[in-house]
């Protein structure tokens, strides 16, 4: 399975680990401590602060690893909760089908209607901007979507003739459920993870910068955007390396999915 | 009475069902959330008697239900209520916070959408050749980045380096159209890039599914000029997509505006509403929130309309 990689997905699949592993052990590879101020005010880049500093003196490397760090934390966090919430919610409809197939069906149905950043804006209205509720508000949002595609492949799945004989020999639901559809389900789903992690990068990254998400003192890469911007005017491009950050991360995981999501769209063709 | 009208009555009744249901969710989502609103408006350090007042103001202490048919009320009759941080009346700073926003988008619009259709069809004739892949890749990109960052990218080098527009959009009544719109020139930009990047692939997969239909091979075994089998074959049966599409991406403008207005400074709903989400002006966060889903609605319902009063098979029932 690994010799046949294509060249594409072999790249995504390196920068996705290496933004990964970076992330992991940012507090190792970070030259200089997280909230540390090591030098003036928008510093160019030299040899000691490779991207030079930021609005109040950090080294911009330091932020953005660190930032990293938190992004994806908070991406992960939320896409599991997300796929763990919209999955089961989904397996479910699809198996019990009647009333409450209807019921969770038409509530993701109003849910989705109205963009997911005016919800989540009116929610975080109300509630303590921290990190648990963050990641809580991003994945239930982003739940509906997994919903809706988790619940489309199960009603697929549910009518083949390998479920319908565990139904028989007396399985339960959870057999039915965990047994029989998730590994069925499996492919679609993961390609699917990908894109749902970038759009929860995307997501954070924006409440982030319009200060509804991370707060300061911690670095995200959507609050360093905020926290630099001001230097865009002066012609200081510091609030420009998160752009890079993100478009490279999104297009990897994005290269990835596109491969996974290929191979399981021959897999489907060779099955019928 | 011919089932296209039959249909497109249905769409505005569940247009309007799903506006009533989405301002319960509003209402609601503000509401069953842990913790008490007074409490999370006025932080922990709020002494007792701020709390009943505010609780008092808000209404809190009647039951939710007395509550939401208030508001809805005041929302059908145009009274949105006061805005808590300056008491001032919201329906009166929505009003023209909103013409701001519609304004920018209308052009942003104007921009995206012929230019979209434009690059669907030019990657669709060069399938497979340089020109398509060119304009997938760029495309590919701009999906990639958030909108508030493409903002910045622009303010950098067309704003700052190469000075050709204005990095801050302020905008007042006295303008001329052309000031007007040199100072939104930026904005538009983004949302353009972002509005046609994904139109653009969509109106590329749309027409791509109608150039394979059977009936364009008919059309071709029979012998007619491309040209023809365009205009009479193609066309006709890719308006419902493409319309689609076009108001799918009217609607993301929305929700992208909300982001490009605090980037650029412009006056404008999406401002309006960040700012107050972060003061914890419940009554302005809840307006601008149902504003913002009733024209998301809207668009998504009129894409829905069109579809149905372009399809030919509904409009010439058998």
């Amino acid at each position: 399975m690994m010799k046949n990689i294509p060249f594409a997905a072999a790249v995504g699949l390196f920068f996705t680990a290496l933004y990964f592993f970076v992330a992991i052990f940012a507090s190792l590879i970070a030259p200089y401590g997280m909230a540390e101020v090591v030098g003036d005010v928008w510093e160019p880049a030299s040899a000691d602060h490779w991207l030079g500093t930021d609005n109040i003196g950090r080294d911009l490397l330091t932020r953005m690893i660190y930032g990293g760090q938190t992004t994806i934390f908070i991406a992960t966090v939320a896409t599991i909760i997300s796929f763990t919430t919209g999955s089961i919610l989904g397996f479910l409809a699809a198996v019990l089908g009647g009333w409450a197939d209807q019921l969770l069906s038409r509530f993701v149905d109003l849910v989705m209607s109205i963009p997911s950043l005016i919800l989540a804006l009116v929610i975080l209205s109300v509630t303590p901007v921290t990190v648990p509720v963050l990641v809580l508000v991003m994945g239930l949002l982003d739940s509906t979507r997994v919903f809706r595609l988790s619940r489309a492949v199960a009603v697929d799945i549910n009518v083949m003739d390998y479920v319908e004989a565990a139904a028989l020999r007396g399985e339960g639901r959870r057999w039915i459920i965990f047994r029989e559809i998730l590994p069925n389900a499996l492919s679609p789903l993961v390609a699917e993870m990908g894109l749902r992690f970038i759009f929860m990068v995307l997501f954070i990254s924006t409440l982030s910068f319009l200060g509804l998400g991370v707060q300061p003192p911690m670095a995200d890469w959507g609050g360093i955007v905020k926290e630099n911007k001001d230097g865009i005017v002066y012609g200081i491009g510091a609030a420009l390396w998160p752009a890079v950050a993100i478009a490279t991360l999104a297009i990897s995981v994005n290269l990835v999915a596109d491969w996974i999501l290929n191979r399981t769209t021959s897999l489907k063709g060779g099955r019928g | 009475m011919g089932p296209a009208l039959k249909l497109v009555a249905q769409r505005l009744a569940l247009g309007i069902l799903l506006l009533f249901l989405v301002s319960i969710l509003i209402f609601v989502g503000t509401l069953i959330l842990p913790g008490d609103v007074a409490q999370s408006i006025l932080g922990q350090s709020a002494t007792p008697e701020a709390l009943a007042n505010l609780r008092a103001e808000l209404g809190l202490n009647d039951p939710p239900l007395t509550r939401y048919f208030d508001w809805l009320g005041g929302v059908l009759t145009g009274d949105l209520g006061t805005a808590l941080t300056n008491g001032k009346d919201i329906a009166e700073a929505l009003g023209s916070r909103l013409s701001n926003t519609l304004f920018l988008a209308f052009w942003a619009a104007i921009i995206s959408v012929p230019l979209a259709i434009f690059l669907g069809l030019l990657a669709v004739r060069y399938r497979e050749r340089w020109p398509d892949k060119l304009i997938s890749a760029v495309t590919l990109s701009t999906i990639s980045i958030p909108e508030f960052l493409i903002g910045y990218v622009l303010m950098y080098f067309v704003g700052v380096k190469l000075g050709w527009a204005p990095t801050v959009s302020t905008i007042y009544d006295g303008m001329s159209l052309g000031q007007k719109l040199n100072s939104i020139a930026l904005p538009v930009a983004v949302l353009t890039l972002v509005v046609l990047a994904h139109m653009m692939r969509m109106t590329r997969a749309a027409i791509l599914n109608v150039m394979q239909s059977a009936y364009i091979e008919t059309a071709e075994l029979k012998g007619l000029t491309m040209f023809k089998i365009i205009w009479r074959h193609a066309f006709p049966n890719s308006i419902a997509p493409v319309v689609n599409v076009v108001m799918l991406n009217l609607a993301y403008l929305v929700v992208g505006v909300v982001v490009v207005e605090v980037v650029f400074t412009y006056p404008g709903m999406g401002q309006y509403l960040v700012d107050h989400v972060s003061k914890r002006d419940l009554p302005v966060v809840q307006a601008c929130g149902l504003v913002f889903a009733a024209v998301y609605i809207g668009l998504n319902m009129l894409a829905d309309i069109i579809s149905i009063l372009s399809n030919p098979r509904l409009r010439h029932p058998k």
